[in-house]
This record gives structure tokens, C-alpha cells and sequence, in this order.
């Protein structure tokens, strides 16, 4: 089993925090919420301390925040319906562009891998995607419409130019460009409730979403022509849930990532815990088995609203929580 | 709100009593935990949206309606539109919401839902209210603040 520490608690934050974000190389952390301001957190010596406090930029709370591949740009979604970029030069951070377009509030923004797009998602039920043009500016390169609510996240692929958004109709959906616009190519049919968060594995082939269903899901990639003769269409892989987690939350499960160093996933939930889940060595890839590592009960004093691994020390993790704090924690599996 | 009332002539309920105190309640040696009723008193006294009257005195409210387990953190309040079609139902849930939301220690995890089958919305209702972040950003609507606020505000009891 494993075991998860408390290495510091980062307080600083007025209000509730939504979200917490590494930068590529693990080495600064950004936290934004409630207080309409971005902190970004960084090591001196042994320890962590605030480094930025970007308060100029929104007008209402900050619901989240993303680097750019680089590390070079941080982007800003907000509740007041804009999207700011933040440029990061010599430790300053300066905002180069402000997105207008949504009709209200943002709830997410994130780079592709090329870091030449962005995608934004919003309450009014939405996704944008917006081309880096040289001279950095933002264009918008597709509004595209297909969730019937409110869209609560999206990412993209780890690799290629694919989006995935999920949303409170309870669905999640896949978009490529296609002939010069952007289609939505998938729609993930499986839980009963909005499904707030989704996280693509190393290599892109698998997703984990969590909704407030209060479970856990793994959905896998079957392209077409594959062995296991699950039915396709075009050239359009299937995605297909091939694993669900329940009765180990309590309430909405609000965020999930999926570690690209150790494969481990990581929830945070509305019942303040933290849990760590592994899967089974030797489990079937179609029907694949995880075990429950390690939860760390009473996390935060109140909803754990995000929880991201550090891309490059496997077994780091921060967090953070409507009770107003960032936390680091360190996360250890005995062998046996 | 519209120029006609969505329910012209409610049915008014009587009112329950104030709270018994009983000896143990003048015992600083006796926890007192936080028990249905203490949140019934809470909640008992918020305006309806559209009319001079308590979510008590219309029984939206009423006390074995509230759940409270002080032991596990857990609030679940279940209201009663007044009508099935009440277009009021979200807002009253807010200001239940809100109003517990500024009450009670921040550890209480609390669920306000419409009570089963008597509403047409129920389940959209209740989703609607159950979604933390949409409420988050209710809250930070100025208009739908001052809202929820008119309902909130106290009043002498019209006894």
C-alpha cells in the first residue's frame, strides 16, 4: 500500500482555491480562486514560498490556469467570461492578451502540445479554440458547439492536436480538425451526473474522468481494424469505458490527473480526501483492475478542488481546497 | 419578478414554537451539538421571493424536513415548493444554501434538494443547486446577490 505525507501547506489565498498547476519543468507551482488573484509558488532552499501574486488581470474569480508548453506563458480562465495570457520573463509576469468571446464565465483553458492552439470552455456551453499567431496574438479559430450545458473542462492530447472537453450534460466529447474546422469526432456516454474533470494518459490512448456520480472511469482507445473487433467508424478511433470505480468517494469528485512518470491516479473530492489508485499488475488492458493505493482523510478542511502530480518529481503532488490552501504532498508505495 | 404572482393565494401555515430549552442547554459542561432543530432556526425565517411571508409560514420549510448528523458534518434539507410549477424553486434553494453557507462551521457539507415528487423540475433543480461552482458564480452575480439578499434580510416576526 502507499501512503500519502503532508510536506507544507502554502496559505496566502483569501478565498476558496479552484485550481493548482505545474509548470513543465515542476519547478513553480500556480494556485488561482475566489480572491481574483494567481499566486505562483516556487522553492527557496528547503522551502516553498510565494514568488507572484498576479492580482491585476479579473474582475471576478479565477477558476483556472495552465503553462504553456514552454513554460513561458501562463493562461488565466475566469468567471468574469475572459481568458488573460500571461507572459513570464526574468521571474516577471506581465499580461500580453486579453481572450474576449465567451458569453460568461470561463471554466477552463489549455495548450496544445505544439503550444500554437488553445482551448477555453464555458457555462455557456461552448468551446473555443484559438490560434497563436507569430507576432502573439490570439486568433479565434473555431467556436465549436456540441455539449447541450454547461462545459466544465478541456485538455488536449498529450501529443496530437485532439480535444477533449466534459461537461454538465453529463457527457465527454473528442474534437479534431477536420477539411478546416473543428468536428466533434467522439462522445463518451457513461456517467450519471456532470462529469467535471478528465485526464489523458502518457500516451494518449486512455482517459480518466471523474463526475459528481461520486466515480471514477477508464476509457480506452480501439482504432480501427483493432484485434479486440470493437466497432468503429471511418478513421475515427472508438473510446469505450473499460473500467469503474466506485463506492471508494463520497461526494462529487471534482479533479483527477494521471501521472505521465508513474501511471498512478490521483482524485480530489468533495469529501476532502485525497486518494491514490494503481493498476493492477497484469490486468487485463480491456478490462483492467485498480486497487485503491493510499487516501489521505481529512486532506483539507473543507472540498479538495484540484490535484496535480509535479511533471518531473514522480512522486509530488499539490492540491488545493476550498478551506483557502495549497498543499504539497509526497506520495510512497512500499514494495513488497 | 413578473407583474402576476405565481401563486396568487397560498396556503398559510401555522407557525411552530420556539425551542424548548432544557436543562442540559444551561450546562457548560454538555456539548451542545448542532441538532435539526437548531438548523430549522435558521432557515425558518428567510422571506419567499414573492410573498410577505416566512418558507415556515408557507411550509417550504419545516422542521422534519431537516437532517442533521453533527457527527458526520452533514446538513440535508429537503424543501417544498409551493406549487409544482414553482419558477421560484432554484432561488429559494439558493437563499437556503447561501444562508446555511454563512451560518454554519465551514466543516458541515450540506445538501438542499427539492422533497421527492413535488416538483415538475425536480431533478434539474436539485442538480442546479447541488453544482458548487455555478453557485460560486451566483454568488459573485450582483443582481442575483441582492436577491437572495431580500430574502435573507431579518424581519420583526409579525407575531
Amino acid at each position: 500500500m502507499g501512503t500519502l505525507d503532508n510536506v507544507c501547506t502554502l496559505e496566502g489565498h483569501d478565498e476558496q482555491v479552484w485550481c493548482v498547476s505545474w509548470n513543465p519543468t515542476g519547478t513553480l507551482l500556480a494556485s488561482c480562486g475566489g480572491d481574483k488573484n494567481i499566486r505562483v509558488w516556487g522553492q527557496e532552499g528547503d522551502k516553498w514560498v510565494c514568488k507572484s501574486v498576479l492580482s491585476e488581470g479579473h474582475q471576478r474569480t479565477i477558476r483556472y490556469v495552465s503553462w504553456s508548453p514552454c513554460g513561458n506563458y501562463l493562461a488565466s480562465a475566469s468567471f468574469d467570461a475572459t481568458v488573460c495570457v500571461w507572459s513570464r520573463k526574468e521571474g516577471e509576469f506581465e499580461c500580453i492578451a486579453t481572450l474576449e468571446g465567451h458569453e460568461n464565465e470561463v471554466k477552463a483553458v489549455s495548450w496544445a502540445c505544439t503550444g500554437n492552439l488553445l482551448a477555453t470552455c464555458s457555462r455557456d456551453k461552448s468551446v473555443w479554440i484559438w490560434e497563436v499567431t507569430e507576432d502573439e496574438d490570439y486568433e479565434c479559430a473555431s467556436v465549436i458547439s456540441s455539449h447541450t450545458q454547461d462545459v466544465k473542462y478541456c485538455t488536449w492530447h498529450p501529443s496530437k492536436e485532439i480535444l477533449v472537453s466534459c461537461s454538465y450534460d453529463d457527457t465527454i466529447k473528442l474534437y479534431k480538425e477536420e477539411i478546416d474546422d473543428w468536428t466533434c469526432c467522439s462522445t463518451l456516454e457513461s456517467h450519471d451526473s456532470t462529469v467535471w474533470k478528465v485526464a489523458f494518459d502518457k500516451d494518449g490512448e486512455r482517459l480518466v474522468s471523474v463526475s459528481d456520480d461520486k466515480t471514477v472511469k477508464i476509457w480506452q482507445e480501439y482504432l480501427p481494424g483493432n484485434k479486440e473487433g470493437v466497432p468503429t467508424k471511418g478513421k475515427d478511433g472508438a473510446w469505450k469505458c473499460v473500467c469503474t470505480l466506485s463506492g471508494f468517494h463520497n461526494r462529487a469528485i471534482f479533479d483527477v490527473d494521471w501521472s505521465h512518470l508513474s501511471g498512478r491516479i490521483v482524485t480530489g473530492c468533495g469529501d476532502d480526501c485525497i486518494r491514490v489508485f494503481k493498476e493492477e499488475e497484469g490486468s487485463d488492458p480491456n478490462q483492467p483492475s485498480f486497487s485503491l493505493m493510499a487516501t489521505a482523510r481529512q486532506a483539507h478542511d473543507q472540498d479538495v478542488n484540484s490535484v496535480a502530480w509535479n511533471p518531473k518529481v514522480s512522486n509530488m503532488l499539490a492540491s488545493c481546497s476550498d478551506d483557502g490552501t495549497v498543499k504539497l504532498w509526497k506520495y510512497y508505495e512500499q514494495e513488497y | 419578478m413578473g407583474d402576476s404572482l405565481i401563486n396568487a393565494n397560498p396556503i398559510i401555515y401555522e407557525k411552530t414554537g420556539e425551542r424548548v430549552l432544557e436543562q442540559d442547554d444551561f450546562d457548560d459542561n454538555v456539548e451542545d451539538k448542532i441538532d435539526n432543530r437548531e438548523v430549522f432556526d435558521l432557515i425558518r425565517n428567510i422571506n419567499d421571493p414573492e410573498h410577505p411571508l416566512t418558507l415556515e409560514d408557507l411550509n417550504v420549510v419545516d422542521c422534519d424536513n431537516v437532517h442533521v448528523n453533527d457527527d458526520e458534518n452533514s446538513v440535508e434539507i429537503l424543501f417544498t415548493p409551493t406549487i409544482p410549477h414553482c419558477s421560484m424553486a432554484t432561488l429559494i434553494g439558493l437563499s437556503i444554501r447561501v444562508k446555511l453557507l454563512r451560518s454554519l462551521p465551514p466543516r458541515f457539507k450540506v445538501d438542499v434538494k427539492i422533497s421527492p415528487g413535488t416538483h415538475a423540475s425536480e431533478e434539474a433543480v436539485n442538480k442546479q443547486l447541488a453544482d458548487k461552482e455555478r453557485v460560486a458564480a451566483a454568488l459573485e452575480n450582483s443582481h442575483l446577490l441582492s436577491v437572495v439578499n431580500q430574502c435573507l434580510k431579518s424581519k420583526r416576526s409579525s407575531g
